[in-house]
């Protein structure tokens, strides 16, 4: 008799697709803790067109090579399936069980519809095995990158959020800084300020660092460069909010603030700011 | 040949570079903004670099050898309209132009200039 790895398979599951997507529920529930109405009707369907992809895939690909055009259906599916998982916040485990928890179920369907043959069954069972752990590393790996996704946007936001330039009074900007500086960073905070001065020009920057919980060498050679762009657009920069023990660093490391005006607080640069500008405040 | 315009404005010389640099073109424009400083008693340079997109090392270099020439013969130089992408890349390459004076626009040039002269 001859016979291609997986034909039995696909039969066991055009026949018994309701009984294995009951069998996978219940698998899951035992593992996976959360699992409400939505989650479940969520999982019957996705459950109901992988295997409906499977049936069709199996016979025409071949079941080592994933890569392959007769698996796209199926790995789009679980791409998709493992990044709305992903962005719902399930563990990884609890993204694979959804893959591994067919294996129990059709081995045991498999094991009673071929209890005659068992030279068959166990290669049945290789194939099957395989091909499951191919789909769960898929799984694994599109749920790692849609994390990953989602850890670079944050970064970005990050990075966007937390570098504002304000305009405090006609050609006065301030920019507060508010964690530290590493050199991606400085990228942007430069960008940022420099765009500003064109837009608004400036003549004066004030650099507010009381958010910046250290100031170590590179720190400082990041701020230093950032003032020197400034200056190249023709416009002087002050460091404002220098607290005691950032002082005391600073001049223990050595690093040269000489050419920047320094003041204690984003006040009094903004005094300082204002009679170079030319303008001024009263009370009235 | 290619040369590059310099402008009087008053007491002041106007500078607009708005082609790429190489080695005859920076010598040509040197030897005659300082010709030109000598010749028109100016006391103030304007170098305008608000076309230039990209700027080396090399022109760097090129503007504040030019600024330093133009100290010598007592004319303040002022180095206007560099691009924020400009000003970045200067400074990763550690050319801050020490010694020259910058300001956003022409205008705030002139204004520093008049402000010195």
């Amino acid at each position: 008799m001859t016979h291609a790895p997986g034909a039995q398979i696909v039969e066991i599951i055009k026949n018994n697709q309701k009984d294995l997507v009951g069998d996978l529920l219940a698998t899951m529930k035992k593992k996976v803790i959360r699992l409400d109405k939505s989650a479940e009707n969520e999982i019957i369907i996705q459950a109901t067109q992988l295997l409906g992809f499977l049936e069709i895939a199996i016979p025409q690909g071949q079941l080592s090579d994933l890569e392959t055009r007769a698996w796209d259906d199926t790995r789009q599916l679980l791409s998709d399936f493992s990044q709305t998982r992903a962005k719902e916040g399930f563990s990884p485990i609890e993204t694979a069980t959804f893959i591994f928890s067919f294996k129990e179920p059709l081995f045991t369907l498999l094991r009673t519809s071929l209890s005659n043959n068992p030279q068959l069954l166990a290669e049945e069972i290789a194939v099957t095995s395989l091909l499951f752990d191919e789909l769960g590393l898929l799984t694994i790996s599109s749920y790692q990158k849609a994390r990953e996704q989602i850890i670079l946007r944050q970064q970005q936001e990050l990075l966007e959020l937390s570098t504002p330039v304000v305009q405090l009074w006609q050609n006065i900007l301030a920019l507060p800084l508010i964690g530290t500086l590493d050199s991606a960073r400085t990228q942007v905070v430069m960008e940022n300020l420099l765009q500003k001065i064109v837009e608004t020009g400036a003549l004066i920057a004030i650099i507010d660092i009381t958010g910046v919980p250290t100031v170590d060498t590179l720190v400082a050679q990041h701020l230093l460069k950032t003032i020197a762009a400034a200056r190249l657009m023709g416009a002087d920069c002050i460091i404002s909010g220098i607290r005691p023990q950032i002082a005391q660093t600073i001049v223990h490391l050595g690093v040269n603030l000489e050419d920047v005006i320094t003041k204690a607080t984003l006040a009094d640069a903004f005094v300082v700011a204002l009679k170079t500008t030319g303008s001024s405040v009263t009370n009235s | 040949m290619e040369r590059i315009p310099i402008l009087r404005m008053g007491k002041l010389l106007l500078v607009t570079i708005q082609v790429d640099m190489h080695d005859r073109l920076a010598m040509t424009l040197q030897e005659d903004l300082t010709e030109r400083i000598v010749k028109e008693r100016a006391t103030g340079v304007l170098i305008d670099i608000s076309a230039l997109d990209i700027v080396d090392s090399f022109i760097g270099r090129m503007i504040s050898n030019t600024a330093a020439m133009a100290k010598i013969l007592d004319a303040k130089t002022v180095v206007v309209g560099m691009q924020p992408a400009v000003a970045i890349t200067l400074v990763e390459l550690g050319l801050t132009l020490e010694g020259v004076i910058t300001a956003l626009n022409v205008e705030r040039g002139i204004s520093l200039l008049g402000h010195n002269a």
